[in-house]
């Protein structure tokens, strides 16, 4: 799911949460205050790069591991830290909702929004505007309150149907395992509307019967061996933060369901500074794997949405994309080497050139297989030295067409920065009602005078005016160099340039929405996102006939209130865009919420077909989106890939049934 | 969803738009106020940003290129044609030549209507729709009066004013071209033919306007005015040009307004039946105009302007297309639509016109034809109908009409006496009687020759055929199958179904039948008969009722002489030595040989002998492959299929 933002402050204080969060201030203000300070920010790295590599490696969860991987000494865990992802999941994170159970929006006794907890920027404030945004958005009314079932109900799931046979000889192995019912549930589902709204309802349908925790490849490769001899159904489980149904349990299925969670194989094995790369396990989730790599002074810079909780067995699984692919690169560019677990054994290549001419590359059957075809366990991935300077910006348009013009110009000179997404007026207005309380009257004063210079002084529309949000990283002369590139074209496009809290507020969103859909969903209002992609002409088309579509289809459908149908450019390519849709409305009335919203949403991804986008840029097929494959990848094309499969799996031990 | 007939109440309120305007002074009218409501979504954009954005367009640069490439001529000469292209069509709205406009429409409507009733409530869709979406006005175009009556409208109601397609040869008209261009006319070429430049300037033209939605836009999409008052067949040239940005997805949903226009008396009633005897219609000019102003001294009794439902294209297409199609061509290249998007457009332009038949009323005088029409030519000409028969006639006929779901505009006094006075040009009532007025000097020192009387009583037969015309799309249906029941003799209802298939697919360039519809016209035929009493009907049979044989006699009578025209033709065809034959030998051949049977008195038709029904005999033979053009006005027959199946089965009355 692509939501968040690097976040997390552990109890160390972590480079990139310095960077993009918490402490407020980005690096742009403090270095650009003096040369000194610059200095001495780049010896502080220094440090703490080196202090990073003389650490020992230290086993988080020494006592669970089995003694085969333990055995693996003589790899360099450069690790240090404790993960964030413990086994059980329940201790730090929500089992309805998203995130971490400390950290929500709810409205305080006052009937302001708050946001509790320590962990973002946002925690621990009041965020004055978002009632009313609401309330005339939606409709919605603090009387009306859907309040979610709250304790999961261990006697609403179902008892597990359990292999004996594999269940005894798994025990041989020492792999950690457990059929309880809470562990179950945790991995019985992604986050899509229907899922989590069917447990704020308590509602729980078919779960894995039994989940697994391996702590290694070798964990892996007997767990798969044993599923095999004793035909039980793997389903691997990552980061969990799925929104194309790929881990609902296909009802159909009568097998025994093993769900295979890979959060534990989350050390980073080795890091070769000559080639920069790292060898990676696949379960380590985002944030985990930015924050060790910086303590070496590295990142991989990949940065999806929600790199929080997915892992990278996760982006591999779907073809992941990262917020700053346009200096990095998306998952398929950044990764060199994948080793994954199927049942006819293991696939991997037998060097890391950095290109090959041998063939369809293989890397591509395991890149978007979705869970389909085995586990990836462990993956090479091209790393980068941290960058020195980064930069928040942003740059209003009068309107949404200006906008689209200048991203497809700053395509087109291939001078992206490392991010630049489009946000549509509804989502600019959006993010206003997401400002925090100032403190300062100036603040208030100064934003006042702002607001007064666009509108007024410039004559922007403010109910059709939009903003992009930058984002740059490199060295810092670069970076202003590229900085004044990218407002130069933006001028030309009637662009103003809006300033770095504006453009940092526009990232905050990003990781918020997913907690504020919970507090949506306190209050009758249900919705989701979804993406595309699509080539540069359509997009202006494709955007408004997807919103036009989304609102025709709820008035249709009986929704008594007009819906939120918003949207965002979010990456640029040479020859098109991606492009994510927010959908959300006010259900009161409806006796069948889910069943409109699916609808609907089945409808928007028509509209965004018959408009020439694509079926998914990221969030993958699953089984939401599996009908519309034959007519996206062509008949021969689904042959293709079934062949794989049934060479590959053909006893269908991963039995997930996503995308095909 | 689509139906026409849903969106017809039986009480719709029409308003005099006229009785106001008598009682205002026309200056003020004039220069009243105007501030409509424009679509949400249209940037301004101004007539010179329109042919800009026209010619600088991806599509045009493309089109421009390749030409050159075919011709040898350079991109920048092409491109200036392009330029001189766009010149001769483009409109030129302005809100200034919109007042003198409506004053001037204003004056002459006064002038020649009582009133002119228009529905309110379509009215207040239409405006609805106007700022949802791009909306394309599609009236039917019976009368040149009625090329600015929807602008006159919607001025008057403060609706953004529509750009009009109109034949060319109006531009040329001097200062009223250039009038009509300021109130919002561009111009098209007639026979554009293969010309691939004039093409693509005016469809990127079209498609500009709808994809902007600068303004509405309006066309008759039975792309000309019709002479015999009868539905015309759509076009589709313009159809596709304006359903293209939805198909591509430029906009989101377009929405089509169809609009009947019906007349009590038409203007140019007597060109009009000259015209299709073959003698020329004046070209238009202004002078023209100034001598066609005596029409002025003539009450022309009412027009009523009926606004459809407004049609959501994207609801109409929906489950017919799969827009992916343009997926994977550049949108500003030219892309020949598949057919399941050409048959779709076929679909919607037949939709339209029977919308627009559906929504058109009828009056007295259209039934009166209907009924003179079937009295036996002599007794028209000589000694004249009983006026008493036919008024109780009528008046069973208007129960019909109503049992038919048809709309009648049905003035409450004295309706009958002063329908026919209005229609004195064509029949006049004298001592109980009513005969045909037949043109000309009975007096005349040179006595006429047969063949000259056959024409001169044409003249006037082919006006009241007119006025019969505007009627036929309610009887249609239940026609064909009255005449069905009557050919094969048949009570079983599949073979009843095979030969109605059979005439609607003869027929389909003569009325109006929805492509694809053929069971549905079938149960519609059916459930009529059966409603009005003539038919009783079982799972599979029809039978014929004594109380029926009325309405099927009269049914069967009113589509004869369509029958006899096809079948003369075919026998002309069949008997024609030649196999092939040019357009311009069959048309004056056909006359003869209809003129010589009329005398002889083995043909009772004069409709033949009109150039509309020749045409559409041609048009249904090459459409049914059964004659083929080898090229512009040269034809050929195929003698198998002409000689077998089609004559074969078509009846020998």
């Amino acid at each position: 799911m692509c939501h968040t933002f690097p976040a997390l402050t552990s109890d160390r204080s972590s480079r990139i949460c310095s960077l993009l969060y918490k402490h407020g201030s980005s690096m742009a203000s403090n270095s650009s205050g003096s040369d000194s300070s610059d200095r001495q920010r780049i010896a502080q790295q220094r440090l703490s790069v080196i202090a990073g590599h003389l650490q020992r490696p230290v086993e988080g969860n020494s006592g669970i591991l089995a003694a085969e991987c333990k055995a693996q000494g003589d790899k360099l865990d450069v690790s240090s830290e404790r993960r964030t992802v413990p086994r059980r999941r329940q201790e730090i994170m929500k089992w309805n909702g998203w995130g971490y159970s400390d950290s929500k929006f709810l409205y305080n006794k006052k009937g302001q929004a708050e946001f509790t907890g320590k962990r973002y920027r946002l925690s621990g404030m009041i965020i004055p505007g978002l009632r009313e945004w609401m309330e005339s958005t939606f409709g919605a009314n603090l009387q009306h309150k859907t309040p979610a079932a709250p304790i999961l109900n261990s006697s609403a799931v179902q008892p597990p149907t359990l292999n004996e046979a594999f269940l005894k000889e798994l025990k041989s192995t020492g792999i950690p395992f457990s059929h309880d019912a809470e562990d179950r549930v945790f991995r019985s589902h992604g986050h899509c509307l229907h899922e989590i709204f069917a447990l704020r309802e308590g509602k729980i349908g078919r779960v894995p019967d039994l989940v697994v925790w391996p702590n290694c490849h070798n964990d892996v490769v007997k767990i798969v061996e044993l599923a095999c001899k004793h035909n039980v159904c793997l389903m691997p489980y990552g980061g969990g933060t799925s929104v194309s149904s790929a881990l609902e349990c296909p009802p159909e299925e009568t097998r025994s369901i093993v769900s295979l969670d890979t959060s534990q194989m989350n050390r980073i094995l080795w890091i070769d500074e000559k080639n920069l790369t790292a060898h990676v396990e696949a379960g380590i989730v985002g944030q985990d794997l930015e924050r060790l790599l910086n303590e070496s002074g590295y990142c991989t810079g990949h940065e999806p949405d929600s790199m929080e909780f997915s892992s990278l067995g996760g982006w591999v699984a779907t073809r992941a994309s990262g917020m700053k692919k346009n200096i990095y690169g998306n998952i398929e560019d950044l990764v060199v080497h994948i080793k994954m677990v199927t049942p006819q054994g293991v696939i991997e290549k037998s060097c890391q050139g950095p290109r090959m001419s041998t063939g369809p590359d293989v890397h591509h059957f395991i890149m978007g297989s979705e869970g389909t075809l085995g586990v990836v366990t462990e993956v090479t991935m091209k790393i980068r030295p941290m960058p020195e300077y980064q930069k928040y910006g942003s740059v209003v348009f009068p309107n949404f067409e200006m906008g689209v013009a200048c991203l497809r110009e700053v395509a087109r000179q291939r001078c992206a920065p490392a991010s630049i997404r489009l946000m549509d007026n509804e989502q600019f207005k959006f993010g206003h009602a997401l400002k925090p309380q100032v403190s300062s009257i100036f603040t208030s004063f100064l934003d006042g005078l702002k607001k007064f210079y666009i509108t007024k002084f410039k004559g922007f529309d403010p109910n059709r005016l939009c903003v992009a949000t930058l984002l740059f990283e490199g060295d810092r002369e670069k970076v202003l160099q590229h900085e004044k590139q990218v407002y130069d074209i933006a001028a030309k496009f009637g662009g103003l340039a809006a300033g770095e809290d504006n453009g940092q507020r526009g990232y905050m969103l990003t990781f918020v929405i997913a907690y504020l859909r919970d507090l949506g969903m306190d209050y009758y209002v249900i919705g989701e996102s979804f993406e595309t992609s699509v080539p540069w002409d359509r997009v202006l088309d494709i955007c408004r006939n997807v919103k036009a579509r989304i609102v025709r289809e709820c008035k249709d459908k009986g929704v008594q209130f007009p819906p939120l149908s918003t949207c965002r450019v979010t990456q640029t390519y040479d020859a098109g865009a991606c492009v994510y849709f927010y959908f959300a409305f006010n259900y009161r009335g409806l006796s069948d919420p889910v069943h409109v919203y699916e609808q609907v949403e089945h409808a928007a991804r028509e509209e965004i077909l018959a408009n020439g986008g694509s079926l998914s840029h990221h969030h993958g097929v699953g089984k939401l989106r599996k009908e519309w494959m034959r007519e996206t990848i062509s008949s021969v094309g689904m042959g293709m890939l079934k062949s794989v499969k049934d060479y590959v799996d053909p006893n269908n031990i991963f039995g997930n049934r996503n995308l095909l | 969803m689509y139906s026409g007939t849903a969106s017809l109440k039986d009480e719709e309120e029409f308003t005099d738009i006229l009785e106001e305007r008598r009682r205002t002074t026309d200056l003020g009218y004039a220069l009243r106020t105007f501030n409509p409501q424009p679509y949400k979504g249209a940037p301004y954009s101004s007539t010179s940003d329109l042919k800009k954005a026209v010619l600088e367009s991806q599509y045009l640069r493309y089109i421009a290129k390749e030409i050159a490439l075919e011709t040898g001529s350079s991109v920048e000469k092409v491109r200036q044609e392009a330029r001189g292209i766009l010149e001769e069509m483009s409109h030129n709205l302005q809100l200034g030549f919109i007042r003198l406009m409506a004053y001037t429409v204003n004056k002459v409507f006064k002038r020649l209507f009582r009133s002119i009733y228009v529905n309110m409530e379509g009215l207040n869709m239409l405006q609805q729709a106007i700022q949802e979406s791009p909306v394309i006005l599609m009236p039917n175009h019976r009368s040149y009066v009625d090329f600015l009556i929807v602008s006159f409208i919607l001025f008057t109601y403060d609706i953004p004013i529509p750009v009009i397609a109109a034949g060319i040869p109006l531009a040329s008209m001097k200062v009223v071209g250039e009038i009509l261009r300021r109130s919002g006319a561009f111009f098209i070429r007639r026979a554009i033919g293969s010309d691939k430049l004039y093409w693509a300037v005016l469809s990127e033209y079209v498609r500009t306007i709808v994809r902007t939605g600068c303004a509405p836009l309006e066309f008759y999409v039975e792309g000309f005015r019709s002479r015999t008052l009868k539905s015309v067949v759509p076009k589709l040239g313009m159809m596709d040009m304006v359903l293209e940005p939805y198909f591509k997805g430029e906009v989101f949903d377009i929405t089509l307004v169809p609009i009947s226009i019906s007349y009590d008396r038409v203007v140019e009633e007597s060109l009009l039946a000259l015209e299709l005897l073959g003698v020329p219609k004046p070209k238009e000019s202004t002078t023209g105009l100034f001598k066609a102003s005596r029409v002025l001294q003539e009450d022309y009794g009412c027009m009523h302007v009926n606004f459809g439902r407004p049609l959501s294209v994207r609801q109409l297409c929906e489950g017919k297309i799969n827009r992916s199609e343009y997926n994977l061509i550049p949108r500003d290249l030219p892309q020949r639509p598949s057919t399941e998007i050409q048959d779709c457009v076929n679909w919607v332009a037949h939709l339209i016109v029977r919308t627009q038949e559906e929504g058109s009323l009828i009056s007295p005088w259209s039934l009166m034809a209907c009924l003179l029409l079937q009295a036996p030519i002599t007794t028209l000409t000589e000694e004249g109908l009983q006026w008493h028969g036919l008024t109780e006639k009528t008046l069973w006929l208007r129960k019909l009409v109503l049992d038919f779901r048809g709309r009648l505009n049905w003035p409450d006094s004295d309706v009958m006496s002063s329908t026919v006075a209005l229609h004195h040009s064509i029949v006049h009532h004298k001592a109980g009687r009513v005969c045909l007025v037949q043109d000309g000097d009975p007096a005349s020192q040179d006595p006429l020759s047969p063949e000259e009387g056959v024409m001169r009583t044409a003249a006037a037969v082919l006006m009241l055929v007119s006025y019969r015309n505007q009627a036929l799309h309610v009887f249609v249906r239940p026609g064909i199958l009255a005449t069905a029941i009557h050919i094969t003799k048949s009570t079983q209802k599949d073979e009843l179904f095979s030969f109605f298939c059979f005439l609607r697919d003869v027929f389909a360039n003569e009325f109006i039948f929805i492509p694809g519809r053929a069971s549905q016209d079938f149960d519609e035929a059916c459930s009529l008969l059966q409603k009005c009493g003539a038919v009783h009907m079982s799972e599979q049979e029809v039978t014929v009722l004594e109380t029926g044989l009325e309405v099927l006699s009269f049914l069967q009578k009113l589509l004869q002489p369509f029958l006899d025209s096809y079948q003369l033709i075919f026998r002309y065809l069949c008997e024609n030595g030649a196999h092939v034959f040019t357009e311009k030998q069959f048309l004056p051949a056909v006359q003869n040989l209809a003129t010589k049977l009329i005398l002889s008195g083995d043909l009772h038709t004069f409709e033949v002998l009109s150039s509309d029904t020749q045409k559409n005999v041609l048009s249904a033979l090459r459409r049914l492959e059964a004659v083929t053009k080898l090229r512009a006005g040269l034809y050929i027959t195929q003698k198998e299929l002409l000689g077998g199946s089609i004559p074969t089965r078509f009846p020998l009355c």
